[in-house]
């Protein structure tokens, strides 16, 4: 029987093994409700910061705003750093080349690390498997990863403590690593060795291309990662580096930003009494939120094939 | 781990030098490695901290002052957690263990409910668009949703206490004391707003995967559908609720930092409904004026080891009970 018979008699027994007319309604209103449930906040923040803050003052923040106003959106803009440059736009290309940097070394590190473990001939495998391994189950705790990153490694108040702590992590390196295992032939691995190429030359030349869509899954991981990371900002940059604060940073910190913003700014602090910072804080959440909204949907059978890779154990 | 070679090939390889291809595959994976005992291995070092009374000499590095001006303090520093700080230390461990308890619970209960049920759907369509909805949780920072958080829940401007005055009712202060008792409703939900989507996509690639002809024999032998789910769907499904009770168990001493952090703007009235481990590191940390550092070096580690245990006999428990199914 050919396999287009198969998925077609296969679709026609689904049809008839189906659950009764009323569950079907039942469920579907069911998930229509979940679903605007996990939507419907987006769309509220959205409508907020679209309002005007005098419509704030008289009936809230509502779905239906006494006034709209872009106005928001207008003082963000004109917020600017010592250097003249907007604020949110400076902390969207923090935001964008943390997220670059860290995807592009991560990738390396838990690529080169993932095929290293794949190879059963490897000498000192079994001390690697350990040496990734045991960070899963035991970790230093916060205090002592953040006096020695601060002490020793001298990452305060530098982009690299938005970036190597999060860089590399023996989850996704399992993953690349039964990647290799499973869909990787050996064959590929021995002609290359047979025609006199270098490990390193066999990685990048044979195999990272035939690995993109696993490479594309963790690439996504690390993506959004880095671009929804708030943690490391307020652990390692202090609150003064306004320069260095990615875009999650900025909302961390706005209720103290806005006042700081709007005392440092002179064109601005003749009427800094009108700042508009119920709104604008909901303006500033939105253009964090908006990259992703609209990236996602097409991004998401990635994340799917790499949670079934994922559930491969090690 | 499995890393299962014959028994003859592993004499073999103790046998045999190290070559070139062995060099280069060091060399490979050498970025890796310096990344991992920085980062990893190193921090665990610093957990002598706990052991030590920990001074800072004024003018000198950190190594300096924890190897030459502190003296080791044995086991003083667990003391004061128990003694001198019980009821923080109580409260905070009942937090810790009690929500991830729930949080285990509905976290597999839920999605795997919600993964079967959306499998049985008529509408592909419908499927497809709900589950990318749901989906959306996940990709949105702590921090964001607890500007979602605050768009309903503010005092003066929030919806819900618009709702109330229009109502007529006293608008309700959520950030203070006086709504404590509901703060353990929110986290919760919370907790599963974010997570329920993503855990539901996992389990229904595993239901994806399920031979369907198993569903076919079982329906000409006349099983109805709740039949079909009850030994089917779930014995197959049982492999990965194992590994993810698993992983959640193993994190049983750790919780979503961000959660109760931030979704609770870190209120000084609400601490007793969100002190978990972390939150107890972090705010004795960074927001204490003098922190003590080997008090809180010594929560982590205990932290670090509790987890490390139970994660192990977790692992134990599920291996005697079905080898198949345990993680390491």
């Amino acid at each position: 029987m050919s396999k287009s018979t198969l998925t077609v008699s296969g679709s026609g027994m689904k049809r008839f093994n189906s659950i009764r007319r009323s569950t079907d309604i039942a469920y579907s209103i069911l998930f229509i409700l979940l679903a605007l449930l996990c939507v419907i906040p987006v769309i509220f923040v959205i409508i907020i910061s679209f309002s005007s803050e005098a419509s704030i003052g008289k009936v809230g923040y509502s779905f239906v705003p006494a006034e709209w106003s872009t106005e928001a959106y207008q003082y963000v803009w004109h917020l600017r750093n010592t250097h003249g440059i907007p604020t949110v736009v400076m902390a969207f290309l923090t935001s964008i080349g943390i997220t670059l940097v860290g995807t592009v070394l991560g990738l390396t590190l838990i690529s080169t690390m993932g095929y290293v473990l794949s190879r059963p001939n490897f000498r000192l495998r079994k001390i690697y498997t350990y040496l990734i391994f045991i960070p899963m189950i035991f970790n230093g705790g916060l205090l002592s990863t953040y006096v020695i990153n601060t002490q020793i490694l001298g990452l305060k108040n530098t982009y690299w403590a938005l970036i190597l702590p999060l860089c590399c992590s023996s989850f996704y390196v399992i993953i690349m690593r039964t990647f290799f295992q499973t869909t990787v032939p050996d064959e590929i691995i021995e002609s290359g060795k047979i025609d006199g190429a270098s490990q390193l030359r066999i990685f990048v030349q044979l195999v990272l291309p035939i690995s993109l869509p696993a490479l594309a899954t963790i690439a996504l991981f690390l993506t959004f990662a880095y671009w929804n990371d708030w943690y490391q900002a307020s652990l390692y940059i202090e609150s003064n580096q306004h320069d260095l604060f990615p875009l999650q940073y900025v909302l961390v910190n706005i209720e103290k930003n806005i006042q700081y913003l709007a005392n440092n700014d002179m064109a601005m602090s003749a009427n800094s009494n009108a700042l508009p910072s119920e709104t604008m804080r909901m303006a500033i959440v939105v253009i964090s939120v908006v990259p992703i909204m609209f990236s996602y949907p097409f991004f998401q059978k990635y994340f799917i094939s790499g949670l079934t890779i994922g559930a491969v154990k090690g | 781990m499995k890393g299962t070679t014959p028994a003859k090939a592993a004499s073999a390889r103790k046998k045999r030098r190290f070559t070139q291809d062995d060099f280069q595959l060091f060399l490979l994976s050498l970025p890796s490695t310096i990344w991992y005992l920085l980062l990893c291995y190193l921090p665990m070092f610093g957990l002598i901290i706990a052991f030590k009374k920990y001074k800072v000499a004024p003018g000198k590095g950190f190594l300096w002052s924890l190897f030459n001006n502190s003296a080791w303090c044995g086991l003083d520093n667990f003391r004061f957690l128990f003694a001198n700080n019980k009821e923080t230390t109580i409260n905070m461990f009942r937090n810790t263990i009690g929500y991830n308890i729930i949080f285990i619970i509905l976290g597999i209960v839920l999605p795997v409910a919600l993964a079967i049920m959306i499998n049985h759907l008529r509408s592909e369509k419908l499927a497809k668009v709900t589950q990318t909805a749901m989906f959306l949780p996940h990709f949105l920072s702590w921090v964001v949703v607890g500007y979602f958080v605050f768009a309903f829940l503010s005092t003066d401007n929030g919806l819900v206490n618009r709702i109330i005055m229009s109502l007529n009712g006293t608008p309700v202060k959520w950030y203070q004391g006086e709504a404590v008792g509901y703060w353990p409703w929110f986290l919760v939900f919370l907790h599963m707003w974010k997570t329920v989507g993503y855990s539901m996509v996992v389990y229904l690639a595993s239901i994806k995967g399920i031979d369907e002809s198993l569903y076919e024999a079982a329906m000409i032998d006349g099983a109805s559908k709740w039949q079909q789910t009850r030994y089917i769907t779930l014995p197959m499904l049982k492999t990965i609720m194992i590994i993810m009770f698993i992983m959640a168990v193993g994190k049983i001493f750790n919780s979503d930092f961000g959660l109760f952090y931030r979704t609770t703007r870190n209120s000084s009235s609400l601490t007793s409904v969100y002190l978990t481990l972390d939150v107890y590191v972090f705010n004795s940390m960074f927001n204490n004026p003098r922190p003590v550092y080997g008090y809180i070096s010594a929560a982590g580690f205990l932290q670090s080891v509790l987890g490390c245990l139970t994660m192990i006999v977790a692992n134990a428990i599920v291996r005697k009970v079905d080898k198949e199914s345990a993680l390491f």
